[in-house]
């Protein structure tokens, strides 16, 4: 079967924060109307929404029926997609099938999360679902706890040093001090990111991404119809999904993410490219751990030298893999099911020419990394602007 | 959450039980219906060994509903004896004692009194070995 080629030709997203005022359906619509109005499109063919934890948080679930009606779309194909924290990518990923199958024309591939209507040990239990309820979570291990495993586990095999692993916060804040929607915009040091309170030892809570709430979208249409739309399609070239053994004791090697080396294996070869051929990198550093192993496990660094292409300034907006160009999961933003939006929406900025004082020199192909759980499912969706 | 969540895994929980895979003779900590290393369907519940190291830890000190007046506490990553891991609470020690290699043995315990359905929650947490325990 022939599939079609896909592009994004519209974008829609909110300011990421603490949204008191205001409902996961507010923050949807908002975000879905923009992108509508972005691609000058009245309806859609089809919606997707990632979300994670509206079920525990706002006790509501049915999202795909209750959203479509939101946007005076009742009667669409429409259904929530949930892959923890990959939601949002996963969307994505359902969304392209749709069009490339040929099924649908014009699809939404949306993402929504409302942390901040419940306290913090809720969210941090709901978080934690992401995980094997009855067991892991059950000894009293947290997401960030499980995560923490890794970090410490990493230092102590490969050397590198706390110092090492904060960077990857610091390039976070560095970058988003120009993104107008992130979720904090300020610059910190390492020395406040290794001095702020301890969450899970090692890792302290300016090497997590916060609790976020935020809302974005996208349009998805066939490629060659998209110039109706816009002058600037953003082409899909790849959008490969894996999944792994779900708890970090079950797998071989804690310290590789297989998810991420099967989905970017098969997405590099989708696209007919070499990790030397992606200019920069959005990656799902939930945890500046994530970050440094995302690097190795996506082919940019060989195991155990992440942290040395971190330490080496490489992951800047001038280094040799610009890595979370607008901020990434701690500075940007994580508003869980959203998540994997915002990163093409920031990439989406990048191939556009549009992502302002942080527009890098070179642009032409992106890769978003998305991930649930810690490497439970990883999903890779590599971007490039359509000549 | 409910108590037949709680009452059908306990065998397991309280006793430490995994299953070993009859082709592979992999173990595996929760049991498992299918071998994720070899596929096959023939597995077998096992009691596993008591013992094991640390193989890496992390001190929770923001901990989930229902077990925030436990907070902090030290969560390890262990391997028994036989090679099979497991995540696990560890007890009985200063978490700025915990370290990497650290020999441990499983004892029963509290987990959590709280929170779902007020049932007292029980199963297996980890312990360092006492001066000339084997």
């Amino acid at each position: 079967m022939s599939m079609r080629r896909v592009a994004i030709v519209g974008i829609g997203y909110t300011k990421i924060g603490e949204h008191w005022g205001r409902s996961l359906r507010d923050l949807f619509v908002e975000a879905a109307l923009k992108a509508m109005d972005d691609a000058g499109v009245e309806r859609v063919d089809a919606l997707y929404v990632g979300n994670m934890m509206s079920a525990s948080l706002q006790e509501q679930e049915h999202l795909g029926a209750l959203l479509a009606g939101d946007i005076g779309l009742s009667g669409i194909p429409a259904c929530k997609v949930e892959a923890a924290c990959a939601s949002g990518g996963m969307s994505i990923h359902q969304a392209y099938l749709a069009v490339a199958s040929g099924e649908y024309d014009i699809v939404m591939a949306a993402g929504v999360e409302k942390m901040t209507d419940r306290l913090t040990p809720e969210v941090t239990l709901s978080l934690a679902m992401a995980e094997d309820r009855e067991y892991v979570i059950f000894s009293g291990a947290t997401f960030v706890g499980l995560n923490a495993l890794l970090h410490r586990l990493y230092m102590h095999k490969y050397g590198a040093e706390p110092e090492d692993i904060a960077l990857v916060a610091v390039n976070d804040h560095e970058n988003a001090v120009n993104t107008p929607y992130a979720h904090f915009r300020n610059r910190v040091s390492v020395e406040t990111v290794l001095s702020s309170p301890m969450i899970a030892d090692p890792i302290h809570l300016f090497e997590c991404a916060p609790i976020s709430d935020g809302a974005a979208a996208l349009i998805l249409c066939p490629l060659d119809k998209a110039r109706k739309f816009t002058d600037t399609p953003i082409e899909i070239e790849a959008s490969t999904v894996s999944t792994d053994r779900l708890s970090v004791h079950e797998r071989d090697d804690p310290l590789t993410l297989m998810a991420i080396v099967r989905a970017a294996r098969k997405a590099y070869e989708k696209a007919k490219i070499e990790p030397k051929d992606i200019d920069f990198v959005e990656s799902h550093d939930a945890f500046t751990i994530l970050g440094v192993m995302t690097l190795e496990d996506l082919g940019f660094a060989r195991k155990g030298e992440g942290y040395l292409l971190v330490r080496e300034g490489q992951i800047a907006r001038d280094g040799r893999i610009p890595m979370n160009t607008m901020g990434g999961l701690k500075a940007r933003g994580h508003p869980i099911g959203a998540t994997g939006i915002y990163q093409a929406v920031d990439a989406v900025l990048q191939l556009r020419g549009e992502a302002g004082k942080n527009q890098l020199s070179k642009a032409e192909r992106g890769l978003i990394h998305s991930m649930g759980g810690v490497g439970g499912t990883v999903v890779i969706n590599i971007l490039r602007r359509a000549d | 959450m409910s108590v037949p969540i709680y009452w059908r895994e306990s065998k397991y929980r309280y006793k430490l039980i995994g299953s070993e895979c009859m082709k592979c003779h992999k173990r595996f900590y929760p049991p498992k219906r299918v071998c994720p290393v070899c596929g096959s369907r023939e597995l077998k519940d096992v009691k596993l060994p008591d013992k094991g190291h640390v193989v890496t830890y992390t001190i929770i000190r923001v901990p989930p509903k229902g077990y925030e007046e436990y907070a902090p506490y030290p969560i390890a990553l262990i391997e028994l004896e036989d090679g099979t891991r497991l995540i696990a609470q560890l007890t009985d020690v200063d978490p700025k004692d915990v370290k990497i290699g650290m020999v441990v043995k499983a004892t029963f315990r509290k987990l959590s009194e709280i929170g779902r359905d007020g049932i007292i929650q029980y199963g297996v947490k980890f312990r360092p070995l006492i001066e000339n325990e084997s």
